[in-house]
């Protein structure tokens, strides 16, 4: 008799009993959390998966875990692990609805088969498999988060560089957050593009956001600081932090020729003296 | 061999690159630019470069070159009307054009060289 035969009958033969004492397992351990999640609904879980495995065992390669007849198995699993990311679930309690069938199904075997041999060799290939259906669980379960993880970049990465007009012939620029090569790209990319839609003369790149400076940090201000200037508008750093420009110092950053200033205000001041344009009376006090 | 054309507008020499510029054609452009601002005595030169999609290396050095030749000749260079994606093809080249002064359209551009004809001292 082949290996997971006998695992096979089982499941076929004493699937009510298998899900009962599945379903306790799983609430003795803690890892049904029936806070997260209904017990029907668990239960429903359990009887469709143990359903699924049924026909698995009986059509598919035990060896292996592949072919068409797995798919339905695999399909499933890749469900719960990212209903249960969602629900808030953590990777080993994702993974232990899988690995808790084991000791209903041991507990089965052993009542079965006498032989120590035969007993032996099917408890491990029942064990193998739960063994891989877990760990592909976890795997799914990594896969989901790291989606959500790269959406979410994503989104900041499109929320966190807007381009202001501040001022006829003025853009302002505020960075928050930190500055890698990626941001810096898109960064450059909207300021640019803002440039030669209004046709600013100045742009003021205001870092009060930026959580620390340093070399590199300050070569891609550099490098947007130089593109505008190709572009012909004239660019002025502000928003320094007394702790930064400290950093830049001790660090032998050169900032260049590009004009920094300690705040936005004294930044605009200039770009509006540089442009030649005079506020309202009453601001100009 | 087709050329770029040169346009004298008052003291000034106005470049419009319209065509892909390859290698030749930038090597020509500087022969013509500089007899140009020799033979008319040209005070300023105005690089429009607002049709130019691609830029290299090369192209990236005749144009600072260009400027430090017509330096020499007393005459300023303003490069007007870059496109967003080649500023930020030289600036990854590393290639700032130090020296070279630009501006965002023509206009802007002349209004450059004519204060900076007026009154050269004030030059940034």
């Amino acid at each position: 008799m082949a290996a997971g035969q006998v695992l096979q009958q089982i499941i076929a033969k004493a699937q009510k009993e298998l899900l009962t004492e599945w379903l306790q397992t799983q609430t003795a351990d803690g890892t049904a959390r029936a806070d997260l999640m209904k017990e029907s609904e668990l239960r429903e879980q359990c009887r469709e998966f143990l359903a699924l495995l049924q026909d698995a065992t009986r059509n598919g390669d035990m060896e292996r875990l592949s072919g068409s007849a797995w798919q339905p198995v695999f399909e499933f699993l890749s469900g719960i692990s990212r209903s249960r990311v969602i629900q808030g679930f953590s990777p080993v309690e994702t993974a232990t609805f899988v690995f808790s069938l084991k000791q209903p199904v041991f507990n089965r075997l052993r009542r079965e088969l006498s032989d120590a041999q035969t007993l032996a060799d099917e408890l491990w290939s029942a064990s193998t498999l739960l063994d891989r259906l877990g760990l592909y669980t976890t795997e799914i379960y990594q896969k989901t988060r790291d989606e959500v993880i790269a959406r979410q970049q994503q989104e900041l990465l499109e929320l966190s560089t807007p381009v202001v007009n501040l001022w006829k012939d003025i853009l302002a620029l505020p960075l928050i957050g930190t500055l890698d090569s990626a941001r810096t790209q898109v960064v450059m990319e909207s300021l640019l593009q803002k440039i030669v839609e209004t046709g600013a003369a100045i742009a003021i790149i205001d870092i009060t956001g930026v959580p620390t400076v340093d070399t590199l940090v300050a070569q891609h201000l550099l490098k947007t600081v130089a593109a505008a200037r190709l572009m012909g508008a004239d660019c002025i750093i502000s928003g320094i932090r007394p702790q930064i420009a400290q950093t830049i110092v001790h660090l032998g950053v050169d900032l260049g020729s590009v004009l920094t200033k300690a705040t936005l205000a004294d930044a605009f001041l200039v770009a509006l003296k540089r442009t030649q344009s005079t506020l309202p009376k009453h601001l100009s006090g | 061999m087709d050329r770029i054309p040169i346009l004298k507008m008052g003291p000034f020499l106005l470049v419009t690159i319209q065509v892909d510029m390859h290698d030749q054609l930038a090597m020509q452009l500087q022969d013509d630019l500089t007899s140009r601002i020799v033979a008319v005595r040209a005070r300023g030169v105005l690089i429009d470069i607002s049709s130019l999609e691609i830029v290299d290396s090369f192209i990236g050095r005749m144009i600072s070159n260009i400027a430090g030749m017509a330096r020499v000749l007393d005459a300023e260079t303003v490069v007007v009307g870059m496109q967003p994606a080649v500023a930020i093809t030289l600036v990854e080249l590393g290639l700032s054009l130090e020296g070279v002064r630009t501006a965002l359209n023509v206009d802007k551009g002349m209004l450059l060289l004519q204060r900076s004809l007026e009154d050269p001292e004030a030059e940034q």
